[in-house]
């Protein structure tokens, strides 16, 4: 069974279309990364996924209905839908307190243990501590509930590039088995490329490009060219183009290697550099 | 606050594979309950800083006392202002209950969608409708209790100072007692308290479905509706059936469990007068919980909907 089943999801916001009929299939054990600029639907996505929010069309997520089955799921799911929710009044020591109440799956210890490796201190008020800190604790609370699926939205946003590395780290380190699975959506392409497994980008509503990390190496190929091979690597329809220092940068879609390397150096391209070609070619096609 | 939590249905250190998948409604309940306290202290702090006020006026009366006992022994006072500290301390605390009660329900559904810390707490397996019953609990129990604890210790302790005060004078605290009826404050007070909250219980239910609804100023949605077509009757006909709908709504509920015949008419003056049938069968203490339950049905439903504003 896969751990999240969408098909045909649509939600619209009077006349605005958030989601246009996605069908997203996403696999127990995968950690897929939803890449999308603003308001491309990544954050209703997650929302409907999380019963938050109604939708139309069909959805799945650990077997159930988000939708109609929200507090069953919610035994197994996790999520930080946005930073700094935490609620401001709240003690360190009470928000353990809490989520210890009221989560079966919760192991206090290991929260301890994550906030002991911070200099976050039990007394404290949520209001008290920096962004940093806040996403920190809502963190260590998180990754010490032992929940099939966590869901990300943007949790990293307006945190400085430190605390970004380490918060992805530990998510993959501390956090991260076989047997879980993880949806995060990020404008920091670049900072999470290296633990995703899978990738989606979303724009407009519609799903642009579905495929695990394995796949895009296998077909995206960036080649570097002098402006003397250039309009030879032009004839080999490149999705996107762009100039470099005394080189230009083309992005190909399933071209051969080998006919590519007669013209330049060739490498695998970076997910931020795919995601641009894509877009771009998504905004030309609409122009 | 210690945990009876502990005691309700946590296993005792049980094997990973046997840890339970979800805890009961009452483990939530309580969870969810003392998280309300947490947040909004001044459901305690306020009921005793009024309590403090009050018996600081008791001590200063202190000085006047013994010349009052005094008078009532030789007979040359009427023993009628001895109850008086109590029953201010008694009336002033369940005031400031009221007020705290209000404002509470007001905020209990917005505050969480103005900080947006709503979208942590639905993070967690607690339902809207626990949350929202808890929420609920605050103003329609933990109020109550927590004003008759107030009054009963604050009480208890002017008793005991003005026993205090006769012995230093060389007074009979007997003089005192036989005039003290404590024991129909403490067994009136605590009824009239139950009979009050069951008959307010549709105004608070009332504020906490406007503060799941209204995106701003939820006092202005939830006494809108009725102070402006009260005041548009009492310009135009000169008639005040919406307010006195109102009051009665609000304060009716002392009025009919201390009265003898209902309608606040004829106040009763002994424990025996009091008549818990009469009370439990007024259609309207019925129709209010009726409604009350609609009402919350309904915060139910809206939290399920409502996003962060």
């Amino acid at each position: 069974m896969a751990c999240i089943e969408a098909r045909a999801l649509r939600k619209a916001f009077g006349a605005t279309v958030a989601l246009d009929g996605l069908d997203l299939k996403v696999e127990a054990g995968r950690i897929l990364g939803l890449i999308g600029p603003n308001g491309a639907g990544k954050s209703t996505a997650l929302l409907a996924m999380l019963g938050l929010t109604p939708y139309e069309g069909e959805l799945t997520v650990l077997g159930h209905d988000p939708w109609t089955e929200r507090d069953r799921l919610m035994r197994d799911v996790c999520f930080i839908a946005d930073v700094a929710v935490l609620p401001r009044w709240m003690r360190v020591s009470q928000a353990l307190d809490y989520v210890a109440g009221v989560h079966p799956r919760f192991d206090r210890a290991k929260a301890e243990g994550f906030l002991g490796r911070t200099t976050i201190k039990r007394t404290s008020k949520v209001r008290e501590l920096s962004k940093g800190m806040v996403t920190q604790l809502h963190l260590a609370l998180i990754m010490a509930i032992d929940a099939k699926l966590l869901i990300l939205d943007e949790p990293t946003l307006g945190l400085d590039i430190l605390f970004r590395k380490q918060f992805y780290d530990s998510l993959l380190n501390d956090y991260f088995d076989r047997s879980r699975t993880i949806v995060v959506t990020t404008h920091q392409v670049e900072e999470v490329q290296h633990i995703l497994t899978d990738v989606v980008f979303i724009d407009r509503g519609r799903i642009v490009l579905d495929a695990s990390m394995e796949e895009l190496e296998a077909r995206y190929l960036e080649l570097a060219v002098t402006p003397e091979q250039l309009a030879a690597a032009r004839t080999l329809r490149p999705l996107y183009e762009r100039a470099g220092l005394g080189r230009s940068f083309l992005i190909f879609d399933g071209a051969d290697r080998a006919r590519l390397e007669e013209l330049g150096e060739v490498r695998t391209p970076s997910l931020a550099d795919i995601f641009v070609a894509r877009m771009g070619e998504r905004q030309e096609r609409a122009a | 606050m210690t945990s009876p939590s502990d005691a309700l249905d946590e296993p005792a250190v049980a094997p990973q594979e046997a840890a339970p998948t979800a805890f009961s409604w009452r483990r939530l309940f309580y969870w969810s309950v003392r998280r309300e306290l947490w947040e909004n202290r001044s459901i305690y702090i306020a009921p005793l800083v009024m309590a403090a006020f009050g018996l600081l006026g008791v001590l200063l009366s202190t000085i006047t006392l013994p010349h009052y006992l005094r008078a009532i022994a030789e007979g040359a006072a009427k023993p009628g202002r001895l109850m008086s500290p109590y029953s201010f301390l008694a009336f002033s605390v369940m005031l400031v209950g009221f007020f705290v009660a209000g404002f509470y329900s007001l905020g209990a559904l917005h505050s969480e969608r103005r900080d947006r810390s709503i979208l942590f707490w639905k993070s967690l397996p607690v339902s809207d409708l626990i949350t929202v019953l808890s929420k609920a609990a605050i103003p329609m129990a933990v109020v109550p209790v927590v004003t008759f604890a107030i009054i009963f210790s604050s009480q208890s302790f002017v008793a005991l100072w003005s026993t205090l005060v006769s012995l230093v004078n060389g007074i009979s605290p007997t003089v005192l007692w036989r005039h003290l009826d404590l024991t129909t404050m403490w067994v009136v007070l605590p009824y009239g308290l139950v009979v009050n909250a069951l008959w307010q219980a549709p105004v608070f239910a009332w504020f906490i479905l406007v503060s799941g609804w209204a995106r701003r100023t939820p006092i202005l949605w939830a006494l809108g509706p009725f102070v402006a077509p009260a005041l548009v009757e009492a310009g135009a006909f000169r008639t005040h059936h919406i307010a006195k709908f109102m009051g009665e709504r609000v304060f009716g509920g002392f009025a009919e469990a201390y009265s003898i015949k209902g309608d606040g008419e004829h106040t009763i003056h002994y424990i025996t007068q009091l008549n818990p049938a009469r009370t439990f069968s007024l259609p309207d203490l019925w129709i209010g919980l009726a409604a009350a339950a609609a009402m919350l049905a309904a915060a139910v439903w809206l939290r399920r909907r409502r996003e962060p504003i």
